[in-house]
């Protein structure tokens, strides 16, 4: 170690012994002193081996990380220096990721290694791309911090469910319907809490959504309670159900052999294809008057006011067409699921989410992409860890933000260019 | 000339504080109208009456469009950008930060381009008719960029321009809302003598060419009493004189508030010196 000279040592070390301390006086109570059931009664039974444990692991890693940090701090400047042309390679090998990555997409079910299981997981991180799309409308580009979203989500998919079984009505006649509700449901909440700010509005908005999850679990009548709703129809090809008969079916239609991976290979399609005009409208929204507003609106409200841009309609527009996306993709959950019910709308699908849009970097199209890979797809890989799987998440997050504080793709390109001397 | 704005008997109350006290003023079309004071003295409480982001405790302020008369203090804010068409910049300069320079022009120019693309749908649908609008739009942020010197830097981050561009980027932003009456807080600040000088010329370019009337709020004398027709003085929220440059600058009751009875050292110094500068030129 030649780059440290003796007088980093100390509080270096310093630093160290104190992170240590902590750990010691916070796992005493908590870790150091279980409680078991004895015969008479609780009795507390020290482990203080575990606790000497974390406190040399916590102490040992600071000390690690502190000389990495170290090192960084010495070797900054020539970081600098490599970041723009780094930058601008990755500008350029993202210009082929993006139609390399739909192409993909699209031959994905046609792949020797797309076995039912792969489809599967394909299927839910395609879901959670589009909701990450949809909550990164409010989130990303309007700048409002909304931890219901699942709420919208949760009126999709019982829009759909419900629509189905009383009206019997198809699919692709619900599915635009959900969004229209998901919609009306947004401005509804956006009309009274859109005034409040920041950390305001994300306790009403969090709120809300244990609001509709507690309304879906009391009215029994309506929404079959804690019991959901079971036998919601399955999606048709044009009329063609997915089933083994030989009338009117699918496969019998086109001369096939039944496979229920069909219905599996029509779904993908179908989220994929509403996936993708997520973003197609949320591209070209960005361009739009309405999208910059949004921009505007989040990087300064009191500008936006003096330049006479309604700041409540603006946010309103934001909120229902995120809302919107928000309703299509639950409407794709319930005819997948064929059953839904209010333990699959808590609050930790708003946050997973939420932590999607946040770690792919706020704003950013690809790097919602980017995280729903990494945090849903990589927690299907962790399945087997069990009740580690949560660690696993977790130890992800704060790695990303603890390297990327800002998101895994922060750079946001300038929604129009024009040409000016001096620059390409 | 006409006039633009009547201020009357504007009182602006914060709890027990009075930050303005019964000011009455008038400001003409194509006129540059000063307001200057001391530090603390109400100028930008009056700018934020102006444009609605407080409502005064009393007071009328009447802004004149031919027949029409707009009641400011009844409007909401951003009601008196759009109808009445009051633009302004700020003292803490405001822009939109990660945003190009041009998106922060375009962004001006929100409500005329909404309406052309049909409240979103039109443009959704990439009807021509929106393309022509955003073609226009972006002519307009053309002409003020060269107007302010940042044609180069169009496509860069508001957030990295210098200080003085950024001062320029929020004139043209504001003019890009094609406005009635532009009100300017202290857009010299932070500007060096070469800047300030591009800027005196940039406001009787707007006077002249554009024929709005403006209201200016500056610290630099060398700013306001070489371009203002008409001067302001507030002081602890009053009006304590009001003129042209001439008169402002040899009123004693001006000279006391800016230099205090006892010569005291309450006065930012370069405030100091250039009134005096500008006083023994005079
Ligand atoms: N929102 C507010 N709440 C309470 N007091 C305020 C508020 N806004 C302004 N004031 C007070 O009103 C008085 C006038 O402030 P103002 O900002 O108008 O001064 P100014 O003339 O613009 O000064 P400067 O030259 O420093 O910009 C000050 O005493 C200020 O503290
Ligand atoms: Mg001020």
């Amino acid at each position: 170690m030649s780059v440290l000279n003796s007088e980093k040592l100390p509080p270096i070390l310093k630093d160290s012994v104190i992170t240590g301390l902590i750990t010691l006086v916070l796992a005493v109570p908590i870790v150091g002193l279980p409680t078991i059931n004895a015969t008479e009664g609780l009795q507390i039974e020290p482990r203080w081996s575990v606790v000497i444990w974390m406190v040399s692991a916590v102490f040992l890693g600071r000390l690690v990380l502190n000389f990495w940090w170290h090192r960084e701090q010495t070797s900054s400047s020539s970081t600098i220096l490599l970041n723009t042309p780094f930058l601008q390679s990755l500008q350029q090998l993202l210009k082929f990721i993006i139609p390399i990555g739909v192409l993909f997409a699209l031959i994905l079910p046609t792949m020797p290694f797309a076995s039912r299981y792969v489809m599967d997981v394909a299927i839910l991180v395609i879901t959670y791309i589009m909701l990450g799309w949809g909550l990164n409308i409010v989130v990303g580009l309007a700048g409002l911090l909304d931890l219901g979203y699942v709420a919208f989500y949760a009126i999709g998919a019982y829009s759909y469910a419900l629509l189905a079984n009383y009206f019997d009505w198809s699919f692709w006649i619900c599915l635009p319907l959900a969004g229209v509700f998901a919609a009306i449901s947004g401005i509804l909440l956006g009309f009274p809490v859109l005034r409040l700010r920041g950390d305001y509005l994300a306790i009403v908005t969090l709120g809300f959504g244990e609001i509709i999850r507690v309304i879906l679990l009391n009215w029994y009548e309506f929404t079959g309670g804690p019991d959901g709703i079971s036998g919601i129809p399955r999606p048709s090809f044009f009329g063609l159900e997915f089933k083994r008969s030989s009338e009117g079916t699918f496969s019998s239609f086109f001369g096939l052999d039944y496979s229920s991976m069909h219905r599996i290979i029509f779904l993908y399609y179908l989220i994929l294809a509403l996936a993708l005009l997520t973003n197609f409208i949320t591209l070209r929204l960005r361009k739009l008057p309405v999208g910059r507003a949004w921009e505007a609106l989040r990087e300064d409200e009191i500008a936006c006011r003096s330049l006479g841009i309604n700041p409540t309609n603006t946010k309103l527009t934001a909120f229902a067409i995120g809302a919107t996306f928000g309703g299509l993709a639950g409407s794709f959950f319930a005819t997948r699921q064929g059953f839904i019910s209010p333990e699959s709308f808590t609050f930790i699908e708003s946050a997973v989410i939420l932590a999607i849009v946040v770690l792919g970097g706020m704003g950013s199209q690809i790097g919602v992409v980017l995280a729903s890979v990494v945090l849903i797809g990589g927690t299907e890989l962790f399945r087997e860890l069990e009740e580690y799987r949560m660690l696993a998440f977790g130890a992800l997050m704060v790695g990303i933000m603890v390297w990327k504080p800002r998101g895994l793709l922060a750079h946001r390109e300038p929604t129009i260019r024009i040409k000016t001397e001096g620059s390409s | 000339m006409s006039t633009l704005l009547a201020v009357n008997h504007l009182t602006m109350r914060f709890g027990g504080l009075t930050a303005i006290d019964d000011v009455s003023f008038a400001a003409k079309n194509e006129e540059i109208t000063a307001i200057i004071g001391p530090n603390g003295a109400g100028k930008t409480t009056v700018f934020n009456c102006l444009t609605g982001f407080y409502k005064p405790t009393v007071g009328e302020l009447l802004l004149h469009e031919g027949a029409l008369t707009h009641r400011l203090e009844r409007l909401e804010d951003f009601v008196v950008a759009q109808k009445a068409r009051v633009a302004r910049t700020f003292q803490n300069i405001r822009l939109f930060p990660a945003m190009s320079v041009l998106e922060n022009l375009l962004v001006a120019q929100h409500n005329k381009l909404m309406l052309a693309s049909g409240w979103t749908i039109k443009g959704l649908l990439g009807l021509h008719s929106y393309k022509k609008e955003e073609t226009q739009a972006i002519e307009l942020a053309k002409y003020w960029l060269d107007k302010t010197n940042l044609t180069k830097r169009a496509n860069d981050n508001a957030s990295d321009l210098p200080y003085g561009d950024q001062r320029r980027l929020e004139i043209a932003r504001a003019m890009c809302t094609d406005p009635r009456m532009l009100c300017l807080d202290e857009p010299a600040a932070g500007m060096n003598p070469k800047e300030s000088a591009e800027l005196n010329s940039l406001l009787q370019f707007i006077q002249n060419e554009h024929k709005i009337g403006v209201l200016l709020i500056e610290h630099d004398m060398s700013v306001v009493m070489e371009i203002s027709d008409h001067i302001i003085v507030l002081d602890y929220g009053r009006k304590i004189a009001e003129g042209s440059p001439e008169q402002v600058r040899n009123d004693p009751a001006v000279i006391r508030a800016y230099l205090g009875e006892d010569e005291d050292e309450e006065l930012p110094p370069e405030v100091a010196a250039d009134l005096q500068r500008e006083t023994s030129h005079g």
